[in-house]
């Protein structure tokens, strides 16, 4: 099924075309500033408008690929295709790095060496993008690699005080990961060569390698060891506080809300589909480590005083969450699971630009050193309510359907791990208020008094992700009618593999029973 | 309905601060009286029909649906949900107006409105709901709002403490109420109460073993707990008068703490299959109710003593519910609604006359001064303490009746419970409007003495006259002789016809009505013996075990609260860093320095990595591409 306008290609060529010519122009001091600023957020905006597009282009009610582009690249003899496909799983990550890009941009424009700043985040786009989309598995290595280097770049050149250990130990855990990746896609493509004769390495045709249990749940510890450090999932996550603390605010919010559904991304699409009865085995163990990260992040979320690494280790047990529900392997979970990627990205990002916005005021993220900032700075206190309350799941706004999804998901399957993941709703509360306290409540001190409330600029900029916290927490139908189809394919994929029907309402035999009016 | 007071907060959000001081409160009185309106319409239109044809279910959109789990947006009228919006927009309606005076010259003043029309909009949501998780909605809105108002005088530590307290117990609450959902829609496959192919949840009962259904009807009540300030969770309730007194008239008397009881009403098929779990629930309840009545007898601040003794109250419906007497727990809510409502506002009319005093200790002799607020607060007092024939001994009294026809031991804490309540209400009552004036004197601690106080202006004084003359007349609701006629029958289609206490022959209820008199004159006696005089310091009245509230919440700062604050700094600093992160960094070390012999290639610099993997890329990708070429 080939397409009379290859979407997906452009929306990987636009950010990477925009960014070598950025880096070009970056050469040639001359030019004027505002121009290359332009330039960058004109190219993201158009990559947002294709992204747009795709979604208004795809069918619904269809759970397959769609938009595909297919093409020999390699020939026969290595296999390797340029194949992208969308699908209701993917079309929201892409929807959303599409969306944060342009933002961060916006914010970006008054660092020094501008253009190789926005250069590097276009190249960190196409990766991403590329990422999302290929459905060939030596392509999706590629572009899940590239992510590195200009992450690398961006934590390193414009970061803070310890950047550079920050983001050497970034690079060296997320490479040695993928390294596993590698060996993983390399020896799945061998095996299934060897039963069929074709070296291939697209999604759909290893699909249906036949797989010995041994192997398979050495193949999916190889791959999940690749997204478990890059989402990341307890006990890989030491990196991330380090990270997201030291990379320049725009950093943070694509590594937290975009990098991160890598990982996550990387076990729905891949292990789910290629590894289906280990993932079924191996479920208890990674249900555990995600009830741990959930439990464990918001406990020591509790004592931060940096706000960055309260984050950071916030975002600890959402992604906690999100591996819940996907390994709940039912519909419920395993939607929730990736509208809260949707979600989570949506709210981190609001979070960690808020959290800039202050740093540019203030020169802090310490909450000792903040107080009675809602006096002075009353909408930035709203706005980061809003944030604040979307992610401690609130319902009305959009973190609460997709978690309450996950929890209904795992409690149908694996009651004690939702019974367990529930207290960390508790706890989530407990550093979010308290930290709100600090910043937001009391009496300023005289240098409070001189913070600045948010600009026009800045609040064009939140606007978008207010607006979708909202409308996804009041009216989540269209996007869950969307992930819906694709999920439930996963889904049967994997009960039929396993020949094994989880217990969710759909296979019982009371099913008409969910509330028609 | 709910949308007029959403309407009110969307313009307030946008418009509020153009709005300014008097416009904006207008405003948000007009949405919710407006509402109120339409609720008497609904009510008059429920009322046409034939009690059998007296629930109606509408559905406006689907919220969201994953496999068979769809969630409507939809509504529920029924007598229960009605007689809930009729109090909450009517009271709500007058404590809208009496804001409008209470807040005048506030900075924040569009904000306060704001908060408060988004109050009534989940509050409404709450009881309208067709479902558990549309319910839940509504339950979370009220305590963000509470969270809000809480803490609206956000500079005082003390108002931002209260307001976090409030929301963090009510989010243990939560978990109950989350699980008890779970467990529900496994079971029933569906959240909706009724209606529907299968006949919702109360259709779906069936499916409960008895196990189950304790367990759900446990969950259910912890969700209550917190939201209705009970045993082990009540003591957020007293800390949340840290919010403008309007506030804790509405939000912790009147309405939202009630939420858990209407709750449980709600759910009262699946209570009425566990019998555990309702001797549980009655017992709390009742324990709660005594709890908080002997507290309040010992606090110093007119409205702490308002606030246990809400809890106290509300420990009565509880216990109420527990007793398979839900109708008695509605008829409570709605007169303690009345009269509690009324006893926050006056207390309000005092704070505002005295220059924001809220010690007795520094009152006195306000009768004199204040003789529109000392009369209605009479009456809101008589009401409480149970003097016939006003709201409360009516309610009180159909409660007691039937918990005697349950449970003995529980009918006599409650009974004593009683004699606390007449006690420690005559106590506030003598201590701020009899004597002599204590205002005119230097404080314990040097606060200057006050002005003369002076009356409220008739914006604050018509709403209290109107719920006075509610508190009065409402026992006229459920008069005991005309049960099937009046109240009891109207709610009859939501909690079935069974009464305990037609059991009782007339001559005991005679003998338990005549018993609770008695117990509200004792009260009433004792409290003005000990407090009339003019020696207001009486240390041996109120040991210190009772002003720090039985200590609670020093037992769970010691027991919970430093124990987990250690837990977690050990899980940080220790744990994270140590442990978790040592091992990582250890593995790095230990490689860096094993790897001698590839020293020369280890540069050390990972931009130079860095550099090696974007040029190994790109030979990657030339190499395929000719090989490409020649194939």
């Amino acid at each position: 099924m080939s397409h009379s306008v290859p979407f997906l290609t452009l929306l990987i060529i636009l950010p990477a075309v925009g960014g070598g010519v950025l880096a070009l122009l970056a050469l040639d001091k001359r030019l004027p500033k505002e121009l290359c600023d332009w330039l960058a957020v004109l190219v993201s905006l158009a990559t947002l408008v294709v992204a747009v597009v795709a979604l208004v282009t795809m069918r619904e009610h269809f759970g397959g690929f769609q938009l595909v582009s297919n093409h020999s690249y390699t020939g026969d003899t290595l296999g390797i295709r340029w194949y992208l496909g969308v699908d209701g799983i993917s079309i929201f990550l892409v929807l959303l790095s599409a969306l944060l890009f342009p933002l961060v941009l916006l914010t970006g424009q008054n660092k020094p060496k501008p253009r190789a700043y926005a250069a590097w985040l276009l190249l960190l786009e196409a990766a991403v993008m590329g990422s999302f989309l290929s459905l060939d598995l030596i392509v999706f290595f590629f572009f899940f690699e590239l992510t590195l280097v200009p992450a690398y770049f961006i934590i390193a050149g414009w970061g803070h005080d310890r950047r550079a250990y920050a983001a050497v130990k970034f690079f060296l855990y997320t490479f040695l990961g993928s390294a596993f990746l590698l060996v993983g896609i390399l020896a799945l493509a061998f095996i299934h060569q060897s039963q069929t004769g074709v070296l291939t390495f697209s999604l759909p045709a290893l699909e249906h390698t036949h797989l010995s249990s041994s192997t398979e749940i050495l193949l999916f510890l190889a791959f999940t060891s690749a997204f478990a450090v890059k989402a990341p999932l307890f006990p890989f996550h030491t990196w991330s506080p380090d990270a997201y603390t030291e990379a320049p605010a725009g950093g943070s919010v694509i590594l937290s809300s975009v990098l991160a559904k890598l990982g996550t991304y990387g076990i729905i699409r891949f292990d789910l589909t290629l590894f289906p009865q280990a993932t079924r085995t191996l479920a208890p163990l990674i249900l555990t480590l995600a009830v741990i990260g959930i439990v464990y992040g918001a406990i020591v979320a509790c004592v931060q005083r940096d706000m960055k690494r309260l984050v950071a280790y916030s975002s600890l047990a959402q992604i906690g969450f999100i591996a819940l529900g996907t390994f709940a392997l039912n519909e419920q979970g395993l939607s929730g699971a990736v509208l809260l990627m949707l979600n989570h990205g949506l709210i981190v990002a609001g979070l960690f630009l808020v959290i800039g916005f202050i740093y540019e005021r203030r020169g802090t993220w310490q909450t000792t050193e903040l107080r009675g900032l809602q006096k002075v700075a009353p909408v930035m206190a709203g706005v980061f309510t809003l944030f604040m309350l979307a992610s401690i799941g609130v319902p009305g706004l959009n973190g609460f359907v997709s978690e309450f999804l996950v929890l209904v998901g795992t409690f149908l399957t694996h009651r004690w791990w939702a019974v367990v993941a529930v207290l960390g709703v508790i706890v989530s509360a407990i550093y979010l208020l308290w930290t709100y306290q600090q910043v937001f409540h009391g009496v300023p001190k005289p240098e409070d008094e001189k913070t600045r409330d948010l600009s026009w600029p800045e609040r064009l900029v939140l606007t978008p992700l207010i607006i979708l916290i909202v409308f996804l927490g009041v009216f989540p139908k269209p996007a869950l009618d969307r992930i819906d189809p694709s999920v439930t394919q996963l889904v049967t994929h994997v009960e039929k593999a396993t020949g094994h029907d989880q217990p969710s309402v759909t296979t019982k035999g009371t099913a008409a029973l969910g509330g028609q009016p | 309905m709910p949308l007029l007071p959403l309407a009110g907060f969307v313009v307030l959000l946008f418009a509020g601060r153009r709005l300014g001081d008097p416009l904006a409160g207008w405003i948000a009185t007009a949405a919710v009286a407006g509402s109120f309106v339409v609720a008497c319409f609904v009510l008059g239109g429920v009322l046409s029909q034939p009690e059998t044809h007296r629930v109606f279910v509408h559905n406006y959109f689907t919220w969201f649906q994953v496999g068979t789990l769809r969630v409507p947006v939809g509504i529920l009228v029924d007598p229960l949900s009605i007689t809930m919006c009729m109090f909450i927009t009517g009271v709500s309606a007058l404590i809208h107006l009496y804001s409008v005076g209470y807040m005048k010259g506030d900075p924040d003043y569009p904000k306060f409105f704001l908060y408060l029309n988004l109050f009534v909009f989940s509050m409404l949501l709450l009881v309208l709901a067709n479902n558990l998780l549309l319910t839940f909605v509504g339950w979370e809105g009220v305590g963000v709002c509470s969270y809000w108002l809480v803490s609206y005088w956000f500079y005082r530590d003390s108002a931002a403490s209260a307001g976090k307290k409030a929301f963090i117990y009510n989010r243990i609450g939560d978990a109950g109420f989350l699980l008890a959902m779970f467990l529900i829609f496994e079971k029933t496959h569906t959240l909706v109460y009724e209606g529907g192919p299968g006949g919702g949840i109360f259709g779906q009962l069936g499916h409960l073993g008895g196990g189950t259904a304790t367990a759900a009807v446990l969950l259910l009540f912890v969700a209550a707990t917190g939201k209705s300030a009970q045993i082990p969770l009540f003591n957020w309730l007293p800390d949340a008068m840290e919010g403008p007194t309007p506030v804790s008239a509405l939000i912790h008397a009147a309405t939202m703490v009630t939420a858990g009881v209407y709750l449980l009403c709600r759910m009262n098929h699946l209570l009425a299959l566990s019998h555990a779990g309702t001797e549980v629930i009655a017992i709390i309840g009742g324990i709660t109710a005594f709890v908080a009545a002997t507290i309040a007898c010992a606090q110093q601040d007119i409205k702490k003593v308002l606030a246990f003794s809400t809890v106290s109250q509300i420990g009565y419906m509880i216990l109420a519910v527990g007793s398979g007497a839900y109708i008695a727990a509605v008829f409570l809510m709605v007169a303690h609604a009345f009269f509690k409502g009324l006893l926050f506002l006056g207390a309000g009319s005092v704070i505002h006359g005295l220059d924001d005093e809220q010690d007795l200790k520094r009152m006195g002799a306000l009768r004199k001064t204040m003789k529109w607020t000392t009369v209605t607060f009479s009456v809101g007092w008589l009401a409480i303490a149970g003097i016939p024939p006003l709201a409360g001994f009516w309610s009180k009294g159909d409660v007691l009746d039937n918990v005697y026809a349950h449970y003995k031991l529980l009918w006599a804490l409650g009974l004593f419970t009683a004699i606390l309540t007449a006690y420690y209400m005559t106590r506030l009552e003598v201590l701020t409007f009899g004597g002599d004036p204590r205002w005119d004197k230097v404080g314990p601690h040097g606060e200057p003495a006050h002005h003369a106080p002076h009356e409220s202006p008739w914006i604050m004084r018509l709403p209290l006259v109107v719920l006075a003359v509610l508190s009065f007349f409402a026992g006229l609701l459920d008069l005991p002789w005309i049960h099937h006629d009046s109240f009891a029958g109207w709610l009859a289609p939501v909690f079935g016809t069974s009464l305990f206490n037609d059991r009782l022959h007339t001559g005991s209820q005679w003998a338990l009505a005549l018993t609770d008199t008695a117990a509200a004159i004792i009260g009433l006696i004792i409290g003005y013996g000990l407090w009339k005089g003019t020696r207001v310091d009486k240390p041996e009245l109120e040991p210190q075990f009772l002003q720090r509230v039985w200590y609670w919440d020093d037992f769970y700062d010691t027991v919970i609260g430093r124990p987990s604050q250690r837990l977690a700094t050990f899980f940080a600093w220790v744990v994270d860093a140590r442990i978790i992160d040592g091992a990582v960094n250890g593995a790095a070390t230990l490689v860096r320095s094993t790897g001698s012999a590839a020293r020369k290639l280890q540069t050390g610099y990972v931009r130079n990595y860095a550099l090696g993997i974007a040029l190994g890329l790109a030979a990657l990708i030339v190499f395929l591409l000719s090989r490409t070429w020649w194939s």
